[in-house]
């Protein structure tokens, strides 16, 4: 553990260590991180580069990566490492030396690996994916690659459409990554032992003939005259016409991460978090989280009990977050909290549960959570001001539901509420974006009297809404940037102007461009390849902080670059789609009956709700019987399993 | 409204339990190197704590809303600089034995950092015991003489100030007077003994002084610190015993 031993086979650290010192925080980029592996290139039969597109301290903290990192490790045949972007100045250094892109573990080449992964949360970290794959030394066009470059493999949420990338990844995932990785080694392992047979496309071909990986540059895509796309359909035998997502549906036999990697360097999330279910049938219509990881599929008391003590051993970190789509919701949530504050009490481990439901049960929960008595702030998401609005994105919760909610959280002492909303979703108004004001002085008013006294807040945090694939907003007209704007101005304004509450409602707001952007890649076709290539030459790195992006960039990129097609960024933003159109995404199979995510959106329109089918009859959403999946929900009855406590001796 | 009075109805918050003294105090020295030399020490810290409950050391908490362990850090070297000599107290709630403890630590430490030496605290404050440090400067592809000559100059003025651009701008540093000696071993490499004075002065601050003398002194340096501790006529004494 403290023996510097000799360096490993292909490591750039001696041509890496001089770049060190001449950057700003150079701990991000040497890994050698508690619970890190270093595996011998030579007996590892399949290399894998996990990547996350984004700086360290983002990059680090995420869950997908860590799980992949340690299954495949476990492999004595597989290897995996870890990348991530490199800021400005290093990028300079690294340019300027010859330095090509390296992994953190052994500070190997990272065009030298297999496969290349990279996990998608965010459309934003598209540019960051394109500088990783050059400074590896590889085509940024997947047409161009050779044998012997790594598989760039696209994975996340964002994989459910990757077509804005098609030109960029060899390979996009979709769904649970768990058993999709080790298929993919499989196959990567067995063309390998056939002597590599029909080089790259016969690996990729390998690939795409099991239906469950998406190779983009076997599918050809025809359009119209008018710019909307006539079909999608592969360009070679063996190539299946839809592509389906993964399920992993037994989340207590893969109870991973279970040592993650301590990070040295600072990062946004130091915590150990256990994903306590998979999964949300809750039915929030602008969700696309909660409608590509159907069905709902929970890990046991047990297993997140075991999960919890061997993360925090592993680790020696002190916080656990409790972590899925909507927490509360949890069959046992109410005897997890319990007893996991029960085990934990008068240590310093302490417990967070992110509460989005609005409920008095939600307080038991967070009082629970809250035994040593720091009560600073709980969270609500509302999602939209006005009741009308909430029927239109399917949030079933009244006024009166979260005004209850918050007299009880104010009378148990909490001091603080949070509430989170959305601007610019389908058929919004001004009104409606105003109501979130009167929502807030209700919360203040209520708070007052409960709490006894004028020492509350109430922040409102705001964002605009990007219609997503794959949901039943997916046709529907985003809202432009200057609406956004002129909406949250009106919201400002209401705030400010209230004598008597406005001091005590803090308002946090984004502007609304970059959530145009995130529009453009979110609901983009391959033409859109080339704004993003166009951009990222102009310089485009780090879309996802204020500081890199430059809006013009984006809307100069994309008037110049989709003219020829007779497009522009309005048709893919603010244009509303009809039934008939063919969606770049329709060949991608989440699962979800395109009819039934139409007929939801018609309710949208109606300000109909539907029921969360975990508790009500089943409304045939089409996943479960697609994917032969079903619900899997407890409650299993049962409780934490004793700990066997040994402690050292150290006297 | 004085603090610690409440209107009526409002929940009382419950006071932070007052924590027990600590049963024991040990003083530490461990190594910086490898990668771990581009740690800050903010860095170290959070590895620190984080080792401590893996290791399941019984550390003393500090009282208040957000108790934290008791650990005393004390001039850390830079980021970057690699290190055989740092030095850390720890408070702990049940007496150990020193020799253990740095074992269980070392169980569990990342890469590059490994306990040296334990010894329980003396009266002194660690900070008063740090009184000077040894490096060494590492300065690749410097011309045979240069650094002799860079050092010679330096050696015979009487002050000599350079600036540093820190976290509250621009400071000046007179490098003279931390000098306790410098010497050339060989071609590339300078061994400076330096005292810790305020501000304090650090060896690349030496470095810059050398390039204002002769800009043929490379800019780039690895640093090492071999030893601090009380400056004592023989030279750096051992803090933990001495």
């Amino acid at each position: 553990m403290t023996t510097l031993s000799a360096l490993p086979v292909h490591s750039l650290f001696a041509r890496l260590e001089p770049l060190l010192a001449q950057v700003s925080k150079p701990i991000q980029y040497v890994g050698g991180e508690h619970n890190s592996v270093v595996k011998d290139w030579n007996a590892a039969d399949v290399r894998w580069c996990l990547s996350y597109p984004d700086a360290y301290e983002v990059g680090q903290p995420n869950q997908g990566v860590a799980i992949l990192y340690e299954i495949l490790n476990e492999r004595d045949w597989i290897l995996a490492e870890r990348t991530y972007s490199v800021w400005p100045d290093m990028e300079a250094r690294m340019r300027e030396a010859g330095v090509p892109q390296f992994t953190l573990d052994a500070h190997r080449p990272v065009g030298m690996f297999d496969a290349l992964g990279v996990s998608f949360s965010t459309e934003l970290g598209y540019t960051n994916l394109l500088t990783i794959v050059d400074l590896a030394g590889m085509a940024l066009h997947a047409a161009d690659r050779v044998d012997g470059d790594p598989l760039v493999i696209a994975g996340g949420h964002a994989a459910f459409n990757p077509e804005p990338i098609a030109d960029f990844i060899d390979v996009a995932v979709l769904g649970d990554g768990e058993e999709a990785a080790l298929l993919i080694s499989d196959i990567i392992r067995e063309w390998k032992q056939d002597g590599r047979e029909g080089g790259r496309d016969g690996l990729l071909l390998r690939l795409a003939s099991t239906g469950a990986f998406y190779v983009p540059r076997f599918y050809d895509v025809d359009y119209l005259d008018d710019g909307r796309i006539q079909r999608v359909a592969p360009n070679r035998p063996g190539v299946p016409f839809q592509v389906r997502k993964h399920t992993l549906m037994d989340l207590d036999q893969w109870p991973y991460p279970k040592k993650p990697i301590v990070p040295m360097a600072e990062t946004v999330h130091e915590r150990y978090s256990v994903e306590i279910f998979r999964g949300c049938t809750r039915g929030c219509r602008f969700c696309q989280a909660g409608m590509i990881t159907r069905p709902v599929r929970e890990r046991n008391i047990e297993t997140i009990g075991a999960m919890v003590e061997g993360g925090l051993r592993a680790t020696g970190l002190e916080e656990v977050g409790l972590l899925s789509l909507s927490s509360a919701d949890h069959s046992e949530i109410g005897e997890v909290t319990k007893q996991l504050a029960d085990r934990y009490e008068g240590s310093q481990v302490s417990l967070s549960l992110p509460s989005t439901r609005v409920d008095a049960f939600n307080i038991d929960l967070a009082n629970e959570l809250s035994r040593n008595g720091r009560r600073s702030g709980l969270t609500f998401a509302p999602e939209g001001g006005s009741e009308r609005m909430r029927k239109v994105i399917n949030k079933m919760v009244t006024e009166d539901d979260l005004i209850n909610t918050v007299a009880t959280a104010f009378s148990s002492g909490w001091r603080q509420v949070k509430l989170y909303f959305m601007c610019g979703l389908p058929t919004e108004t001004d009104e409606d974006v105003l109501a979130i004001a009167d929502m807030a002085r209700r919360v203040i008013e209520t708070g007052r009297k409960a709490a006894g006294t004028r020492d509350i807040r109430c922040t409102v945090s705001i964002g605009g809404f990007v219609p997503k694939a794959h949901t039943p907003f997916q046709w529907a007209s985003q809202a432009s940037a200057e609406t956004i704007h002129n909406r949250l101005m009106l919201l400002r304004d209401a705030i400010r102007q209230d004598r008597n509450y406005g001091k005590a409602i803090g308002l946090r707001y984004h502007d609304g461009e970059p959530g145009i952007i995130e529009g453009l890649l979110s609901r983009g076709d391959r033409r859109v390849g080339r704004v993003i290539e166009r951009v990222w030459r102009e310089g485009g790195k780090f879309d996802g902080w204020s500081e890199h992006f430059s809006y013009e960039r984006w809307t100069t990129a994309a008037a110049e670059e989709l003219a020829q097609f007779g497009i522009d960024l309005d048709w893919y933003t603010v244009r509303e789609r009809e039934y008939e159109e063919v969606l770049p995404w329709d060949h991608l199979d989440a699962g979800l009956d395109r009819d039934w995510l139409w007929e939801d959106w018609q309710d949208a329109l109606d300000e109909r709700e539907v029921e969360d089918c975990r508790w009500t009859p089943c409304y045939d959403c089409g996943v479960c019987p697609q994917m032969s999946t079903d619900i899997q929900i407890g409650p299993t009855g049962k409780t934490l399993l004793p700990l066997t406590v040994v402690k050292p001796s150290l006297a | 409204m004085p603090p610690g009075t409440t209107l009526p109805g409002v929940a009382q918050r419950q006071p932070p339990v007052q924590q027990a003294p600590p049963a024991q105090r040990l003083r530490l020295r461990y190594s910086k190197l490898g990668p771990a030399r581009f740690t800050s020490h903010r860095d170290f810290g959070r590895a620190l704590e984080r080792a401590l409950r893996r290791a399941q050391v019984p550390m003393a908490y500090s009282s208040g809303f957000s108790p934290h362990p008791r650990i005393s850090y004390a001039n850390a070297a830079p980021t970057s600089a690699a290190s055989e000599a740092e030095y850390v107290e720890l408070a702990l709630a049940e007496v150990c034995d020193p020799q253990k403890i740095a074992a269980a630590l070392n169980e569990v430490l990342p890469h590059g950092f490994e306990i040296r030496d334990v010894a329980e605290a003396r009266r002194e404050p660690l900070g008063e015991l740090l009184q000077a440090s040894d490096w060494v400067i590492a300065l690749a592809d410097a011309q045979p003489g240069v650094l002799a000559d860079a050092a010679s100059a330096l050696l015979e003025r009487g002050e000599y100030v350079v600036e540093r651009m820190t976290k509250n701008g621009l400071r000046s540093f007179d490098v003279r007077s931390a000098i306790v000696s410098l010497t050339v071993p060989d071609a590339e490499t300078l061994a400076l003994r330096s005292r810790h004075q305020t501000p304090l002065v650090r060896p690349d601050d030496v470095v810059t002084a050398l390039r204002g003398l002769d800009d043929r002194v490379p800019p780039r340096a690895l640093l090492t610190r071999l030893a601090q501790g009380p400056l004592t006529d023989s030279g750096i004494g051992d803090p933990l015993r001495d």
